[in-house]
This record gives structure tokens, C-alpha cells and sequence, in this order.
């Protein structure tokens, strides 16, 4: 697998055509749902010239169908946004482009990465990279196989509730979710404002630290960011004191995917930090808080899209109330649906208090179990989903079912710390796991250089 | 647990602003009473006396002034993402 260092200092054209005819190989995965070819080579002819310059001159990477961006439309593998030509680009698109990197296609993922599968996606579902017969795992599905088809040496996704880590270790590439505020979500399309996070894929812990230090920053257009505070360690972290979360090590869990995280504790262990087995009393509640929470600011973000501003626009609409009904319901898919009606319904007077506030209250709990923790515990380690990538259709019929592949990853959207998944080994059949590392806030740094000194040693 | 009707659907999908087809009420249905079902059981966990978190960034109030920037999309550029558009103006359907 080539890492960025692979491809710096080479042709940034030949850099670009070779990403673009790896792409095309694998077009059986249907990791992507367009390429930004012309934008892309005009840019590489620039570094070529030496008209761009920076850190990441001439590498290539993809980007998720969220990210407003140029060179192609951006859909979030929606109908209702599928004539939608960005006029603006997301600020961490514009601060990559800066730092000379070279965004090659824009990857599918779960219409408005509404889901853990890819297959919500308007387009068809993307295959996973190791096994076409399993989902990519989602949202973020296309990135995660992108990057795993050693397409691209990096790949831009989006964590609300788990969507960068869950499809990184269905495909056993790294994905990294930061703090929230660490990185602007301006010109990525909204889903739940309160836990939605831009980061990445890579093959190295290193090159997570390279794109997240220059995606990193404080972006006046996104009141939410932090100011910039990450920078990479120098030196391996030593002694580190880590926590086994044991509620997400149950019988519920898939067998090999407990095996994989003990062996990971185990080398941890080897590698001299400490592990104990620790407990989050309200983890096995997180699921139902995200999908209250979550629900709630979804239809609040998805009430633009009306039909009217931009995007497409029911052809059998007459009246104005026609616009809006016909172009959400022809626009929208059957999940994004469900969602914002959860969402109408737990912010609906008389239903407001027993399930939007309740959730709320119980993230305080969750919060304050985290908190305790990190007193304790520099580290916590957990599975990333409770299965390997599973087969098409295996989880739609009943969306609890599919939910439940999120069951480890939302506590960190909802508490809002870093969270990362580690490619760690596989399961009996060969398909990836991962296992996921998370910190306090604004401990990336220290996450990241965790990994980093683990790679090879598990 | 709460029961979901099949009004109940179609007065959310009202506050929602979708108009469902009639094939799709009845799964909608289905899934919306098993999802409120599921998230029912936040109802054990004891959260008295525990203040709601909206957010998480320990932020608070964050100003800028209200001034156009140099840089923002123009308007031209807007216009043109409209489905109808004509003399300078987004396009709807006659409201009155």
C-alpha cells in the first residue's frame, strides 16, 4: 500500500492518471459516484509548474459525495441533490487544495449518510474492498474502499455517529474521527450539527497526522471549530494507562471480533502500557440517545431542501405545497424519510420532554461517566461494530438491526471526543476488523501517536 | 410503548413536508413504532437532576460581525442552482 511519502516529489499528472486508471480497474466496487478528472489534471499541470506548492503537492485523494466541492456535483448520493453543482467548497477542501493535495473523485456513501452500509445510497451500494459480496460499511463506504484498493493514499469521510470508523474496519484501512471543533464541517452537508465531524482514511497513523494538521483550525464560517491545538507527537507515548470497555466486549459481540481486541490488548500490554477491563454504566443506552438526538437535528437540517433554492424539483408538483412534499418524498430515500420523521416526532410538544430532553439529559450521564474515566485511563479501547462487514441486504429489512452496527461508535459522537479505528486482524472468513482507540478531548495527538507506535506490533 | 397509528404517520409526514405515497405508510409505520420502541428504554436510566447537553464544544456565545464577505458565492451563482428562476429572482408556484 503507498502512503503519501510514496507520491511526493513524483509527476503530480502521473500522480492523478494513476489514481484515476486504478479507479476505473475497480469500478465493480462502486466506490465512486464521479471523478473530478479535468479539475484534477489542470491542478497537477499547476504543481507540475510549480504554481502550487505545500505538504501534500501532487497527492491524490477522494472525497466523499458531502463535501461541496468542485469538478463534479455534489449529491450526497441523494436524488434531491443530484443537479446540484457546489458553488462554494468546503473550507477543508480549500485548505488541502492549499496544501497542494488533489482531490481525484467524489465517493459514495448512504444518501445523506444516513446509515452503516452504503447501501442507502440513491446509486447503489459499494462493494467492500476485500470481499465484493459484503457492504463497504458506511456511511463513508466509498472512501473507506478507496483507500483500502490503494486507489488514493487518503480519502476524506464524515463521523456523526460512526460512519468514518465503522466502514475503516470493515475495509482494515485506519479512519480517524477528531474532537469535535477540531476540524470545519462549513460546506459539508449538514446531518446532525451537534456530533457531525470531518476526518479521514489512511494506511498510516502518520498520514492521518499529516491531513488532519492541515485540516485542522479554527474556521470563522464554522462557529463551532476550536482553535487549532493539534500537533503531531514526536516521540512514542510510554506507559499509558488503558481502559477495556468490557460492556462492549459481550456475547452480543461477534467472536472474532472479541478475539481481535483482546489480541490488541494484549500487544498493547507487550508494549508496556496497562490494561483494565473498565465499565460505562449508560453505554448500552448510547444507541437510543443517538437515535433520538440524531433524528431530531436531521430534520431540522434537512428542511432546506424544499424543491426551490437548489436541487431537483418534483416534475408533478403544482402547487407550492406540491414542491415541498412531492420533492422531499421523490428526493429523499426511505431512510433519510424514517429519520426525519423520528425527528418531527421527538420534537413534536407533548413528546418533547419524555424523549429529545430525556436523551439530552442521559448524554450529560454519558458525559460524565467519560469524564471519570479519563481521570483514570489516558486511552480506551473497544470493537469498532459488534460484526465484521456483513452481506447485502442482511440488515435492511429492519433498521434496528442495521443501527445496531453502531452500537460502539456513537459514544463518542455523542460525548464528542476523538475516536479512531485501528486495522487490527481478521476474522475466520478473512474480512477486516478493526478496533477502536478513543481519548479526551483534544487528545488526538496522543491517540494518533498511540496507534502509530502500535503498527506492526499487533 | 408508544402506538403508532397510521394517522399519527401522516400527521408527521405533514410536519415533515412530505407528501408519502400510500404504499408507504404502512412500513413507515411498522419501523417508526419498532424505533420508538427501542429508544423507549432510555426511560431506565435515572437523569435527575442532570442538565441537557445540546452541545459539546464548551463554547459559548461566538460573534462575528454581520458583514458580507469578499469571498461568498455570487449571486448569479445561486440563482442559477434554482430549479426556476427569472428576473433576478427564485421562481415558485402562484402562493395566493
Amino acid at each position: 500500500m503507498a502512503t503519501i511519502s510514496d507520491y511526493i516529489g513524483k509527476s503530480a499528472r502521473a500522480n492523478v492518471e494513476q489514481a484515476l486508471e486504478r479507479a476505473r480497474q475497480h469500478e465493480s466496487h462502486h466506490a465512486f459516484l464521479a471523478y473530478t478528472e479535468n479539475r484534477a489534471l489542470e491542478r497537477a499541470d499547476r504543481v507540475d509548474a510549480g504554481e502550487i506548492s505545500g505538504p501534500l503537492a501532487g497527492v491524490p485523494f477522494v472525497v466523499k459525495d458531502n463535501y461541496l466541492t468542485f469538478g463534479a456535483p455534489t449529491t450526497a448520493a441523494s436524488k434531491i441533490l443530484e443537479p446540484f453543482q457546489a458553488p462554494l467548497q468546503a473550507t477543508v477542501i480549500e485548505k488541502l487544495e492549499a496544501a497542494g493535495a488533489i482531490c481525484v473523485g467524489k465517493t459514495n456513501l448512504d444518501a445523506f449518510a444516513h446509515g452503516g452500509s452504503t447501501e442507502n445510497s440513491a446509486y447503489g451500494p459499494t462493494k467492500n474492498a476485500v470481499d465484493e459480496s459484503k457492504v463497504a460499511g458506511g456511511s463513508s463506504g466509498g472512501s473507506a474502499v478507496a483507500t483500502a484498493l490503494d486507489i488514493v493514499p487518503f480519502a476524506l469521510g464524515s463521523d456523526t455517529g460512526g460512519s468514518i470508523r465503522q466502514p475503516a474496519s470493515f475495509n482494515g484501512v485506519i479512519g480517524v474521527k477528531p474532537t469535535y471543533g477540531m476540524t470545519s464541517r462549513y460546506g459539508v452537508v449538514a446531518m446532525a450539527s451537534s456530533t457531525d465531524v470531518m476526518g479521514c482514511f489512511t494506511h498510516t497513523a502518520e498520514d492521518a497526522e499529516l491531513v488532519l494538521s492541515v485540516m485542522a483550525g479554527k474556521d470563522a464560517r464554522d462557529m463551532t471549530t476550536l482553535e487549532d491545538y493539534f500537533t503531531p507527537a514526536t516521540s512514542a507515548p510510554q506507559s499509558l494507562r488503558i481502559g477495556l470497555i468490557s460492556d462492549f466486549m459481550t456475547d452480543d459481540v461477534d467472536a472474532d471480533v472479541r478475539e481481535v481486541t483482546s489480541i490488541y490488548a494484549d500487544s498493547l500490554r507487550a508494549a508496556g502500557h496497562t490494561v483494565e477491563n473498565v465499565n460505562i454504566p449508560s453505554a448500552k443506552y448510547t444507541l437510543a440517545m443517538y437515535y433520538i438526538i440524531v433524528p431530531a437535528e436531521i430534520s431540522s437540517n434537512l428542511a432546506r431542501y424544499d424543491g426551490i433554492r437548489y436541487g431537483k424539483r418534483s416534475s408533478e408538483a403544482k402547487s407550492l405545497e406540491e414542491v415541498y412534499g412531492k420533492s422531499r418524498d421523490e428526493g429523499f430515500v426511505t431512510e433519510n424519510k424514517r429519520r426525519i420523521m423520528i425527528g418531527s416526532f421527538v420534537l413534536s410538544s407533548g413528546f418533547f420532554d419524555a424523549y429529545y430532553q430525556k436523551a439530552q439529559k442521559a448524554r450529560t450521564l454519558l458525559i460524565n461517566e467519560f469524564n471519570a474515566l479519563f481521570e483514570k485511563y489516558d486511552i480506551l479501547l473497544c470493537p469498532v461494530s459488534p460484526t465484521p462487514a456483513f452481506g447485502f441486504g442482511e440488515n435492511t429489512a429492519d433498521p434496528i438491526k442495521m443501527y445496531l452496527s453502531d452500537a460502539m461508535t456513537v459514544a463518542a459522537s455523542l460525548a464528542g471526543i476523538p475516536a479512531m479505528s485501528v486495522p487490527a486482524g481478521t476474522s475466520k472468513d478473512g474480512l477486516p476488523i478493526g478496533v477502536q482507540l478513543m481519548a479526551q478531548r483534544k487528545q488526538d495527538a496522543l491517540l494518533l501517536s498511540l496507534a502509530k507506535s502500535m503498527e506492526g506490533k499487533s | 410503548m408508544t402506538q403508532i397509528s397510521r394517522d399519527d404517520v401522516v400527521h408527521l409526514a405533514t410536519l415533515s413536508n412530505l407528501q408519502l405515497e400510500e404504499s408507504e405508510i404502512e412500513s413507515l409505520r411498522a419501523d417508526i413504532e419498532k424505533i420508538l420502541e427501542y429508544v423507549e428504554q432510555l426511560n431506565e436510566l435515572d437523569t435527575e437532576g442532570l442538565e441537557p447537553t445540546y452541545q459539546v464544544t464548551d463554547l459559548e456565545n461566538v460573534w462575528r460581525d454581520d458583514s458580507p464577505k469578499e469571498d461568498a458565492a455570487d449571486r448569479e451563482a445561486l440563482l442559477a442552482l434554482a430549479p426556476e428562476a427569472q428576473n433576478n429572482s427564485v421562481k415558485v408556484p402562484k402562493v395566493l
